[in-house]
């Protein structure tokens, strides 16, 4: 997690506010220490902010209110070309009238380094992302992944502290996309640089961060390591945003040791863990597709109809009705024990009490 | 066997002829039959081009063709002088002129007559164009030839002492030449001698290369200032958010949808030494009444209005380049370390580049032929080389010097669009 190398705040945003129009907010209060070392993720649907505060971070936007600090120096006043933060670009924005290599000494030209020490740079960071036979190639002589790349290599050669992703995977097929993943995520940890990433895809987020910072409307609705996010969220758009979920509309009955006695919608009774719901207030039960339990012995026990049965090889979804509700989720392992599903049936549901959150009702 | 299995059977079956050639189903080669697929849809393109096609051919480029041949054909003097050409053209300009030669003269004269009266005075100009003196030198002799006897010879010269002099003879030569480099050769500076040599004009005629030289200054400084004023402006709209812009755009596109001549005359009102710029230079103090700038009628002037008229020829490439470089270019140089000039200078600009050479050809192409504005502004100094290609169309009627000087511009702009496909490349080239 947070901090491999001591300081837990190397980045911090402090009450960060930022209007375009001085009518709207679109980061409202934002606050985040990010420590030295960590892979930190900016997740949310599209308008949510997340991309406004990483050109803040960048300095190509300035905030309206509030205080960024780098390694604890404050950088609201300093413009971005000295602010040696690194950038991937969605589009990887490489100069297309340079060859690889003139994209890649670039930053170091700039920097008055020597030519030797250029092109050694230069060759140590091409054959860091494997690319060290296309430093004569143009940009456009190169596929997207390989482009992808060398974006990487051009942000990492100069040895920035901190660099900053901007959906730098968003343009590529999924399959290289997923390959991309992994490779930034061993090349993060190989080199300890802090890297503050912006993605709407929560599969990539999942996969490579340390933490993820769940942006909606302007605030930061959870900050979590990727399976406290997904196994107890706090909330019910990061229940929805992250992975499937059902969601069970109900009201609190009670609320004893934490866990909260609730009736559904259509009058069943059940129980659920109590994250975020007032004592007598409506709430939203969510549950995990792949936790609900198919036994008639299981506790919180509904009664399912199955609707449709999808055959996906390791596992077979089936589309239920439940509690009144025709869009109730289940993931069925495809094992023996579990081959005896069929349309139209009536089969026993149910969960464990702390698989169920009960959530706000929004 | 199943339909689908069929299937797979039939399209593994490809059949090929003795030499290894891809046959279609029914045997013929494949390539053949691709053709024929694609004859309808290429005779349907030609013929919605063909209405196009024939206009253009029978109203611009068949005309130039013929007039571009007329700056190296003239048979004005071969086709109404048959015999003399015939002779001239076994004399070799050194000896003294012959009696057959005198004899071919008289014969010509006299059937010229015959025909037309002013076919005679069509051959002085000709011959004129070679050496003063030779349209009352004809137009006396042709009056007299019926009455002459042999030898013809003293005839002529009873008749005119100037056919003594040989010059009269050779300039005849020079004319009787249907395929004549005579007026290539004038169009820069040089005359074209009856013995087949060159030499240069004498000081005070050698006009046409310092004005072909003019004329790409002036193009070429037209084109700077273009640059200069075009790419701050260009720069501008592309970077505006889009209502400023698109008002800012209809200010550019303004001078387009108003008359070139319009826009000219206005900078007469201007420009001229009673015009609204001098009155302001006045009231500002920068000149006396007395001391007011000649802004027209001159070189400053016709450099002034150009620049204008064609501004937005440069504008409109570079914006058009400027709007598709994406703002992360920049964005990331600066990221890289750069500051705000080096990201512009060695990021931002290099991609600009492709729309500055398109405006500047565009821009130098139309200004080293630009014709109205000199003519109306330009007054005694700032006329160019269409100006006298113009001249020579409509006032001296020697098309043929006036095909020349233009088939000289032509070759001029071709090597000029040769040279900056070379250094450029015509691909990089973007018109919007």
């Amino acid at each position: 997690m947070a901090g491999t190398d001591g300081s837990n705040d190397f980045v911090v945003f402090d009450q960060v506010q930022k209007s375009y129009d001085g009518e709207t907010l679109v980061v409202k209060n934002l606050n985040l220490s990010i420590g030295q070392g960590e892979f930190l993720t900016m997740l949310g649907p599209s308008g949510s902010g997340k991309t406004t505060c990483l050109m803040m971070l960048a300095g190509f936007e300035t905030s309206t209110h509030g205080e960024i600090r780098l390694g604890g120096r404050p950088i609201n006043n300093i413009p971005p070309h000295k602010r040696g933060i690194g950038m991937v670009f969605q589009n990887y924005a490489l100069f297309p009238h340079m060859t690889v290599a003139e994209n890649l000494a670039f930053p170091l030209q700039v920097r008055k380094m020597s030519r030797g020490d250029t092109r050694d740079k230069v060759a140590k960071a091409l054959d860091m992302v494997q690319m060290g036979e296309f430093g004569d190639r143009r940009p456009s002589q190169l596929s997207g992944g390989q482009q992808q790349r060398v974006a990487l290599a051009r942000a990492l050669v100069f040895e920035p502290e901190l660099v900053l992703m901007d959906e730098p995977l968003g343009a590529l097929d999924k399959q290289l996309r997923e390959h991309m993943q992994y490779e930034i995520k061993h090349i993060h940890e190989r080199l300890g640089v802090t890297v503050v990433y912006v993605t709407h895809d929560q599969s990539e987020a999942l996969t490579m961060s340390d933490r993820i910072a769940v942006f909606d409307d302007g605030v930061i609705q959870q900050l979590a390591p990727p399976a406290v996010l997904y196994e107890k969220p706090d909330n019910a758009f990061v229940a929805s945003f992250i992975g499937e979920n059902n969601k069970l509309s109900a009201r609190v009955d009670s609320v004893t040791n934490g866990v909260a006695n609730v009736t559904i919608d259509n009058g069943d009774k059940v129980q659920a863990l109590a994250v975020n719901c007032g004592d007598g207030g409506n709430t939203m039960l969510s549950i995990r597709p792949e936790r609900v339990l198919l036994s008639p012995d299981a506790p919180n026990r509904l009664d399912g109809k199955v609707l449709e049965l999808i055959y996906l090889g390791d596992h077979i979804r089936c589309r239920m009705a439940v509690a009144g509700h025709d869009e109730f989720i289940v993931k069925v392992p495809n094992s023996s024990d579990h081959a005896a599903l069929n349309v139209g049936e009536t089969c026993p549901v149910g969960w464990v009490t702390e698989d169920c959150r009960a959530l706000d009702a929004a | 066997m199943t339909d689908a299995s069929y299937q797979v059977d039939a399209v593994h079956r490809t059949q090929t002829d003795a030499s290894g050639l891809l046959l279609a189903a029914d045997g013929t080669p494949l390539k053949k039959k691709l053709r024929e697929a694609l004859k309808v849809s290429r005779r349907r393109a030609f013929l919605l081009v063909a209405p196009l096609l024939l206009f253009i051919m029978a109203s611009f480029v068949i005309p130039i063709l013929l007039l571009l041949a007329q700056g190296v054909k003239d048979s004005t003097f071969s086709s109404i002088m048959p015999e003399s050409t015939a002779i001239l053209s076994e004399w070799d300009a050194k000896s003294d002129p012959s009696e057959e030669m005198a004899a071919a003269l008289v014969a010509d004269l006299i059937s010229a007559k015959a025909t037309d009266r002013s076919l005679a005075t069509k051959v002085g100009t000709r011959v004129n164009r070679e050496v003063s003196g030779a349209i009352s030198l004809f137009k006396k002799t042709t009056r007299k030839a019926s009455k002459m006897e042999a030898p013809f010879l003293d005839a002529l010269h009873a008749t005119d002492k100037k056919w003594k002099d040989p010059a009269y003879w050779k300039a005849m030569k020079i004319a009787s030449q249907t395929i004549t480099p005579a007026y290539y050769a004038a169009a820069v500076d040089k005359k074209y001698l009856a013995d087949g040599s060159f030499v240069d004009q004498p000081e005070d005629r050698q006009i046409y290369v310092k004005l072909f030289v003019k004329t790409i200054l002036v193009a070429g400084g037209v084109m700077l200032c273009c640059i200069l004023l075009g790419f701050p402006v260009a720069y501008l709209l592309a970077h505006l958010p889009a209502r400023k812009a698109n008002l800012l755009m209809i200010l550019v596109l303004l001078p387009f949808w108003t008359s070139l001549l319009v826009r000219t005359t206005a900078w007469i009102a201007m420009l001229q030494s009673a015009g609204v710029l001098n009155d302001i230079f006045v009231w500002v103090g920068i000149t006396t009444d007395d001391q007011r700038f000649s802004l027209i009628y001159n070189m400053t002037g016709t450099i002034i209005a150009m620049t204008h008229i064609l501004l937005p020829f440069m504008i409109l490439p570079i914006y058009s380049v400027m709007k598709a470089i994406p703002p992360s270019h920049v964005r990331a140089a600066k990221s890289l370390g750069a500051t705000n000039w080096t990201a512009f200078w060695r990021v931002y600009f290099p991609a600009t580049v492709p729309g500055i050479g398109a405006g500047g050809l565009l821009v130098f192409i139309l200004a080293i032929g630009y014709y109205i504005t000199p003519a109306l502004v330009g007054g005694q100094d700032g006329q160019l080389i269409s100006n006298f290609i113009a001249y020579h169309m409509q006032k001296s009627l020697n098309w043929s010097l006036a095909a020349a000087l233009g088939g000289i511009l032509l070759v001029l702009v071709l090597i000029l669009y040769w040279l900056y496909d070379r250094i450029v490349g015509i691909d990089n080239m973007k018109l919007g």
